[in-house]
């Protein structure tokens, strides 16, 4: 019998190898107890939480967890069915009209997981004969609801306008094709420049997708993301995004003014054969949402406490992913996996959980140690969290010296 | 299009993700030979888009495992 598991046995080696330095698993974190959206509970050490994506700090938010357990007590666990069939409850009507309230748009759909919702609207919308053309460093998902559908699917190089402008001139004019871009990219924080490529892909008869995951309740005047803060409500054509960020608890959707939208609903499989969210997990999505309209307060400090962090970061002599505080995400650069995994271990051990992302999370060659913060954090957390960062890589240099 | 010039040409954009300083041939393998992951793979592949004006579907790459392979790809996708 030939074991299928071993063609992963590369994988399992460098793992170990990497165990058998003596660091923590980065991959293999567990919370014990969540005091906030900023501090845990993780190796019995109460930890800065540095690295969640909880942008809005709305996961300990009083409304949202009143309407969860109210919704958990009328609608039970689980719906135990998918939306078109026995699924559908009061509270996933509710999420969707707050969604559509919250982004102005006709219609929105909600998936059980971010993840779904690209995989499902990338694969439905684009079928055999189509053209997908996506951004080099798009998110797994989008790749992965690639492979799913029966698309051609071409690659441009990150943030490249003209690469995008000569891709899509490269295609059959009468073609459909779909540009997928991404307000935010999740790896470096950097922004796109959707007023370019957007008018690239009008230019060229392309409907465009922006995943706005990263950027949803601070980018633009309403908090729709990148593309509402460049003016681009009426151009693009659909925008994803999910609830595990600043909505914090978990589900994904898809808004749009396309008349024919609602039908992705029965055609669409990972959004028809598979459960939708609990009820409770839908009602605490819409009571965040529906604060988020109104969280300016929120959002002003989650930039200011983003500005600081990546200024107090680069002037402690660490290597910036990005020149200028682009997003809520303000990524270390480190030069090998080696070194950022070191890095990584001394974090935890000072009490400082962030991300370790390596490729092919990331693009490639680059290592890095991912923050982002909530707008729970404090400008006197930063401070700590940077004096961490120092401390950390002081005991690095002694060890080495050592 | 003729392949010649063609393979000829790969194999000078190859050369610069040749790590290993192996020898190029129509047999060489991507994955086993130049051991190229798969986001290597992906700049060899805008490089090659741009060299022949030409669009590689990420879709046709997974056949693709030797140089001969690409360059008979190439010329096919030229017309």
């Amino acid at each position: 019998m030939t074991d299928l598991l071993s063609k992963f046995d590369p994988y399992i080696a460098e793992h170990k190898g990497l165990l058998d330095t003596g660091v923590n698993d980065p991959f293999g974190v567990v919370m014990t107890k969540v005091l906030s959206p900023t501090r845990a509970v993780i190796n019995g050490r109460e930890t800065i939480l540095v690295g969640t994506y909880n942008y809005m700090g709305m996961t300990f938010d009083e409304d949202v967890i009143a309407a969860g357990k109210k919704a958990l007590e009328e609608f039970g666990a689980g719906s135990t069915g998918s939306r078109v069939l026995n699924g559908t409850f009061a509270p996933h009507i509710a999420v969707e009209q707050a969604l559509k309230d919250f982004y102005g748009t006709k219609s929105a759909i909600v998936f059980s997981t971010g993840y779904q919702a690209n995989l499902g609207m990338v694969s439905t919308l684009a079928g055999k004969g189509d053209y997908i053309v996506l951004d080099a460093d798009s998110h797994a998902s989008i790749y992965d609801g690639c492979k799913l559908g029966n698309a051609e699917v071409v690659r441009f190089r990150h943030n490249n306008v003209e690469d995008l402008d000569k891709r899509l001139g490269r295609l059959p004019a009468e073609a459909g094709k779909l540009v997928i871009l991404e307000g935010v990219y999740s790896m470096l924080g950097d922004i796109a420049p959707l007023t370019e490529m957007v008018a690239v892909a009008k230019k060229h008869n392309a409907m465009t997708l922006v995943d706005e995951a990263h950027a949803m309740g601070f980018f633009g005047k309403h908090g729709r993301g990148v593309y509402e803060e460049q003016g681009l409500e009426s151009e693009v054509d659909f925008v994803v995004g999910t609830f595990s960020k600043s909505v914090g608890t978990v589900g994904g959707f898809a808004v749009s003014n396309h008349p024919k939208f609602e039908i992705l609903r029965l055609v669409c499989n990972p959004y028809r054969f598979t459960a939708s969210l609990p009820p409770a997990v839908a009602a605490t999505a819409e009571a965040s949402i529906r604060k988020l309209m109104t969280a300016q307060a929120k959002r002003d400090n989650l930039w200011a406490v983003s500005r600081k962090l990546h200024a107090g970061l680069k002037a402690a002599g660490f290597r910036m992913a990005t020149e200028t505080p682009e997003s809520a995400i303000i990524a270390v650069l480190l030069p090998d996996q080696v070194s950022t995994v070191a890095m990584w271990h001394q974090l935890l051990e000072h009490g400082i959980y962030c991300n370790m992302s390596r490729p092919p999370a990331t693009p490639a060659g680059i290592f890095l140690l991912r923050c982002s913060l909530s707008a729970a954090h404090t400008l006197a957390d930063v401070d700590v969290i940077v004096s961490r960062f120092v401390q950390a890589r002081e005991s690095l240099a002694t060890m080495k010296a050592a | 299009m003729d392949r010649a010039p063609v393979y000829a040409r790969l194999l000078e954009l190859i050369e610069p993700f040749n790590k290993k300083g192996i020898a190029l041939a129509e047999a060489t393998s991507f994955a086993d030979d130049l051991e190229l992951d798969s986001l290597t793979v992906m700049d060899l592949v805008a490089n090659i888009e741009d060299e022949w004006d030409i669009n590689m579907p990420l879709n046709i790459l997974p056949d693709l495992e030797t140089i001969g392979q690409l360059a008979d790809a190439v010329v096919k996708l030229k017309g």
